[in-house]
């Protein structure tokens, strides 16, 4: 079965198409990087995936089932966290949201939540920061942070949009050999604008444009980089595997 | 002290600002950390409605108030989730209208003026035994559900997005949210009245966020402050002779400034010390 499954897929926002036809499957295990240009439809692709936004035309299958019912076996890590920077929250407080949604409705969380939480702070490398407001971390101690959180839900596949916007190539180095190493044992999909730079860590790159064409990694040149910027990009011929 | 013992009304009073600022350290912290005084100061001025409907049919102006806090509260909330773009023009229009309302049922209740001027501005020094029941209710209610809910509490006003992702009924408990603020706010409408209760519901929380840096400490000292504002400011109104809801607010108003100046110096001083 393959973790993701999308069939001739299209949405508009009221008349302004921003995927046209896209089709792919992701099989289990895999670390596909999505890129594209600004405005090319890649968050909207990861939004439909994660069932926040429902396709205009076409079918999504995540894990076998509509995205909505597959939700709580993603791990999700956003490019804008959605919060205030100075809301009065620690680092652990934030990791342990990973694990809503597991267990009782009411009252606290478990100490199999607090142990999952302590493992993923762990495999991060924020355990050091546990106690800390997230208002004084840096910009890669909060990506680590948002990536915790994501790994405390447990995931089958873990979606990541453009987590290296705000950091510096050190860190990002680091976080895509941790990315690397957790693909030993879940699905991993990243946006990025940077292909080549992603290019040494996944298996297929998705380029997205409002069509989407995958290539292998060991295919990807300069003239696809350069073909996948251009407007003219659906008029050249992309050699399809 | 001696006239604490001597009158029951200051009693009962100083009662009430305790209890008032339990709910208004809990809810007020939500309401400070998830920046939504705007759509508290909706829901408290639509109560003025319910309070004149309640005068004007002859019950109890608190459970008057009640029910035009719940109405507002959910209406607003369904504003805010349908209709996101115009939220604070919808927000507006509901503020005022509540507030209308109200004064026409007053308008045609004989005998009003003096009520109305309680329920913009406050009258502490009126509250009965039974308004202390009702307000201790309000608190182990609202107590109640903070404690049961803490974790979704956090993640809804924390990040929406995330806690939907994760099975989260959002919608939910954010209506569930407002209404317990509505709530609040009734309890702090018989303290300060509905014109000022914004300001006691942000003021101490806002105080104890230039310290505290998580939310659960965050609401006890919010709680606490309130209780020092409240009390201060009752038997302050009582030595000088002024109404007690407007003492509470400068009370409290100066407090924060002050504290947005000192917490401002000692950050700056941390700076310093921190490079020599």
């Amino acid at each position: 079965m393959n973790a993701i499954e999308i069939h001739d897929l299209s949405f508009a926002y009221g008349e302004i198409p921003v995927l046209e036809h896209v089709s792919l499957a992701v099989p289990e295990r895999e670390f596909l990087g999505i890129v594209g240009p600004n405005a090319g439809g890649k968050s909207t692709l990861l939004k439909i995936i994660l069932g926040l936004l429902s396709p205009t035309l076409g079918s999504v299958k995540v894990l076998g089932r509509s995205p909505q019912k597959a939700r709580t076996r993603l791990g999700y890590v956003p490019q804008y966290p959605a919060f205030a920077r100075d809301f009065p929250v620690t680092v652990e407080q934030v990791v342990l949201m990973g694990r809503l949604g597991k267990g009782l409705m009411m009252g606290g969380y478990s100490r199999a939540d607090r142990n999952v939480a302590h493992r993923v702070m762990q495999e991060t490398e924020i355990s050091n920061l546990a106690q800390r407001r997230i208002d004084q971390l840096s910009g890669g101690q909060l990506q680590r942070t948002l990536v915790a959180r994501a790994l405390a839900c447990e995931p089958e596949i873990l979606i990541l949009d453009e987590p290296t916007a705000n950091i510096d190539m050190r860190v990002e180095n680091e976080l895509f050999d941790l990315l690397k190493l957790l693909n030993e044992r879940m699905t991993i999909l990243v946006v990025s604008h940077d292909i080549a730079f992603i290019s040494g860590y996944v298996h297929r790159v998705a380029c997205l444009n409002r069509t989407l064409i995958c290539h292998r990694t060991e295919d990807i040149d300069g003239q696809i980089i350069q073909q996948l910027y251009d407007n003219e990009v659906r008029m050249v011929a992309h050699h399809h595997h | 002290m001696n006239a604490i013992l001597e009158y029951g009304f200051l009693q009962s009073a100083l009662l009430a600002g305790l209890l008032a600022s339990i709910g208004c350290g809990v809810m007020g912290s939500y309401v400070v950390v998830k920046r939504i005084g705007y759509m508290a100061g909706g829901i408290s001025h639509s109560v003025l409605g319910g309070m004149g409907a309640a005068l004007f049919f002859g019950f109890a102006p608190m459970k008057g108030a009640l029910l035009a806090a719940i109405c507002a509260a959910l209406l607003i909330g369904w504003i805010k989730l349908r209709w996101r773009a115009q939220e604070d023009t919808l927000i507006g229009a509901m503020w005022a209208m509540g507030m209308s309302i109200g004064i026409l049922f007053i308008y045609r209740t004989p005998g009003y003026s003096t009520d109305l001027v309680s329920y913009l501005f406050g009258n502490i020094l009126l509250v009965s035994q039974a308004q202390i029941g009702e307000m201790a209710a309000l608190d182990a209610l609202i107590i109640g559900m903070v404690l049961a809910f803490y974790r979704q509490f956090l993640a809804v006003s924390f990040d929406e997005e995330f806690a939907r992702l994760r099975g989260v009924p959002v919608n939910f408990f954010y209506l569930l949210f407002l209404c317990l603020v509505a709530l609040t706010v009734v309890l702090l409408v018989q303290v300060v009245g509905l014109v000022l209760v914004i300001a006691l519901l942000t003021l101490p929380a806002a105080i104890a966020g230039h310290y505290i840096h998580t939310l659960g400490r965050m609401m006890i000292a919010a709680s606490v402050l309130g209780m020092l504002f409240t009390t201060a400011g009752i038997m302050l109104s009582f030595w000088l002779d002024l109404p007690t809801g407007a003492v509470i607010i400068l009370l409290a108003g100066s407090g924060y400034l002050f504290s947005a100046m000192i917490s401002q110096w000692w950050l700056q001083g941390k700076a310093h010390r921190s490079l020599t």
